[in-house]
């Protein structure tokens, strides 16, 4: 039997029980060290690695209590066993709510100690190789920062792949909070350019002089306010990749712009003479349908065809429900590790409420959806109340009683138009037929704060 | 004893003797447990033992304990030179008055060579018909064989070679 790997530090005040209780774990191959007292242990603690902490529960400063606390927050991973006399049976119950694996009654039996051990290494083991399997199998379900067990993402992620060693221009559609740009820069981080930077551009954020500088860059004097000169995201991410968001957005100059630098590799700043030449790979992106754009001449034909070298589409949430679970799982644990909470599951009736919803703001909001449910939920399940949000919709209300003002209903329906596109304001501003600039400022003015990209 | 003796010279290929110590151990009685601190009784035994040996392990009939634990059959330190076994609990089968003596013999002798083993840094061992198998109970001291198994030999003969042996 190989127990040298089971770390087990023993707290005790008296010699004579850290000397006896060493020497008999010792006997069955444990690596044993003990702490004459609670600091020590945890100096210890926070050293090294440990996998069973078999703690006394009377010592003079810090108590068991107080080192059971310490593990939990220093060494999570670590067991903690409680030794304690008879009459402190109580208190050793205290300890078990506070995350103790089990206690042990002065004197136990020997048969007892040894059948506990076992019980914990085996189950230590278990979980390794728990986690280990997990890690495995996410390999297989992601591809960089995106995770699927769905068929149509796979191809995706393989396709992706495939492009990621070429330098063509790769255009990403799909629906906001797809997750175009997580697909962008997972296609950087795996093609040879990876050294280079990442640089990515949100067309519709900007009018289209802004637009102009902030992709080119502008020589000094070249319009109000250009102080200086100032290079550009295409000089930026020389060497690497240039993320085009919302390409569909882009004005008809600018499109002829771009279309120049796609065929030149070169271009001037605004205001500017000199020709750069610049080596970038392209990946544009859009959830608009450009080739109806294209079809109502709102978009260049040729630059369509330069842009859509390897076209890659993403599906929506709704087209691959099968994604829920793994995709839950893997928010809540990072949701857990942001919040410092414990997040175990949603609900079997959360669940159901989940796959029957359509998500318009696909992955996007269903991180929006689980960060507010973690928020409110009071444990670690999160449940149908917590994830209310989805049903907000069907309530009906009566008489004249907690009726809105019409500034209220105006900032409630932008906060829904924006949830249910995942934030993206030119969608938004699309649906709620007005200009981008007007909808900036409303968000500003009723403080709803535009939803970072996030999707996975 | 000397069925013990010839049995510890066997398996662990060590010379050995009886010898009986003209005195005994003092504060090791626990008055509240009527049990003796194998831990002091092995602390005694390494300022007592005769100088000539390399191992010392102590037979007492009194019951003994650590702290923690209600009792134990016999404490040994790891890697050291003394060991203790007690054969209050093995002179009697659980439920029944007492054992046929040759079956207390066999226990003692296992428990010795066991508690030795450790001596020469054996741990417990996996394979339950080997002496260095763990056993808290009788029916597990019967239910293991008398000689180390294949593995522990083995182990045996390697820490012997590091530590020196009795010609060596």
């Amino acid at each position: 039997m190989d127990n040298r790997k089971t770390r087990i530090l023993v707290v005790d005040d008296e010699e004579i029980v850290r000397e006896s209780m060493a020497g008999w774990l010792e006997k069955d191959g444990y690596t044993v060290a003990t702490a004459p007292d609670g600091p020590t242990a945890v100096e210890r603690l926070r050293a090294e690695p440990w996998s069973i902490l078999l703690v006394d529960l009377k010592m003079p400063g810090m108590d068991g209590l107080g080192v059971l606390e310490e593990a939990r927050k220093l060494r999570p991973d670590a067991v903690v066993v409680i030794m304690t006399a008879y009459a402190t049976v109580d208190t050793a119950v205290t300890a078990m709510k506070m995350g103790a694996f089990d206690y042990l009654v002065k004197p136990f039996d020997p048969e007892e100690l040894s059948l506990l051990t076992q019980k914990i290494v085996a189950q230590q083991a278990l979980a390794r190789e728990n986690i280990l399997l997990r890690k495995v199998l996410k390999r297989e379900y992601r591809f960089r920062d995106l995770l699927s067990n769905s068929p149509k993402m796979h191809a995706v992620f393989d396709l992706a792949r495939v492009a990621a060693r070429s330098h063509s221009t790769i255009l990403v559609q799909g629906e906001s909070g797809t997750g175009k740009e997580l697909l962008a820069r997972a296609i950087h981080v795996e093609s040879p350019r990876s050294t280079g930077p990442f640089v990515a551009v949100s067309c519709a954020a900007l009018t289209e002089t802004l637009l102009e500088s902030e992709l080119f860059g502008h020589e000094k004097g070249a319009f109000t306010g250009a102080v200086s000169r100032r290079k550009g995201k295409f000089e930026a991410a020389h060497g690497g990749t240039l993320f085009l968001d919302e390409i569909g957005d882009v004005s008809p100059k600018l499109q002829l712009d771009l279309l120049r630098v796609l065929e030149e590799r070169r271009f001037s700043r605004v205001g500017g003479t000199e020709s750069i030449q610049v080596d970038v790979r392209i990946i544009a992106a859009t959830n608009r349908d450009l080739k109806k754009a294209l079809e109502d001449g709102r978009f260049r034909e040729d630059l369509y065809y330069r842009l859509n070298v390897i076209p890659i589409t993403l599906p929506p949430l709704r087209q691959r429900r099968e994604d829920l679970p793994l995709l839950v799982e893997h928010f809540l644990e990072h949701l857990g590790v942001e919040l410092g909470r414990k997040l175990e599951a949603v609900s079997a009736e959360g669940m159901r409420l989940l796959t029957a919803h359509d998500w318009p703001g696909n992955v996007r909001e269903l991180r929006n959806v689980l960060e507010r449910a973690a928020v409110v939920a009071s444990g670690p399940i999160l449940d149908v109340a917590d994830l209310g949000l989805l049903e907000v919709h069907t309530e009906e209300r009566q008489g004249s009683e907690g009726l809105a003002s019409l500034e209220e209903v105006e900032r409630r329906h932008i906060a829904e138009v924006l949830r249910r596109t995942g934030g993206n304001v030119s969608h938004a501003a699309r649906i709620l037929g007005i200009d981008r600039v007007t909808l900036y400022s409303k968000i500003k003015r009723y403080e709803l704060r535009k939803e970072p990209e996030s999707g996975t | 004893m000397e069925e013990v003796r010839a049995q510890v010279e066997r398996v662990l290929r060590y010379p050995a003797r009886v010898w009986t110590s003209p005195e005994r151990p003092v504060d090791t009685l626990d008055p509240a447990r009527g049990q003796h601190l194998s831990t002091r009784i092995l602390r005694w035994l390494l300022a007592a033992r005769p100088p000539e040996a390399d191992r010392v392990v102590a037979v007492t009939d009194v019951d003994l304990f650590i702290p923690v634990l209600t009792f134990v059959f016999g404490e040994a330190q790891l890697r050291g030179s003394a060991a203790v076994v007690s054969t209050a609990r093995l002179r009697s089968n659980p439920g029944a008055p007492s054992a046929d003596p040759r079956v207390v013999t066999a226990r003692v002798a296992k428990e010795c060579i066991h508690e030795l083993g450790h001596t020469f840094g054996l741990i417990h061992c996996d394979d339950p018909r080997c002496v260095m198998a763990r056993s808290v109970s009788v029916p597990q001291v019967d239910a293991k064989g008398g000689a180390l198994c294949r593995d522990c030999r083995i182990r045996l003969e390697e820490s012997r070679r590091e530590v020196g042996g009795p010609h060596g």
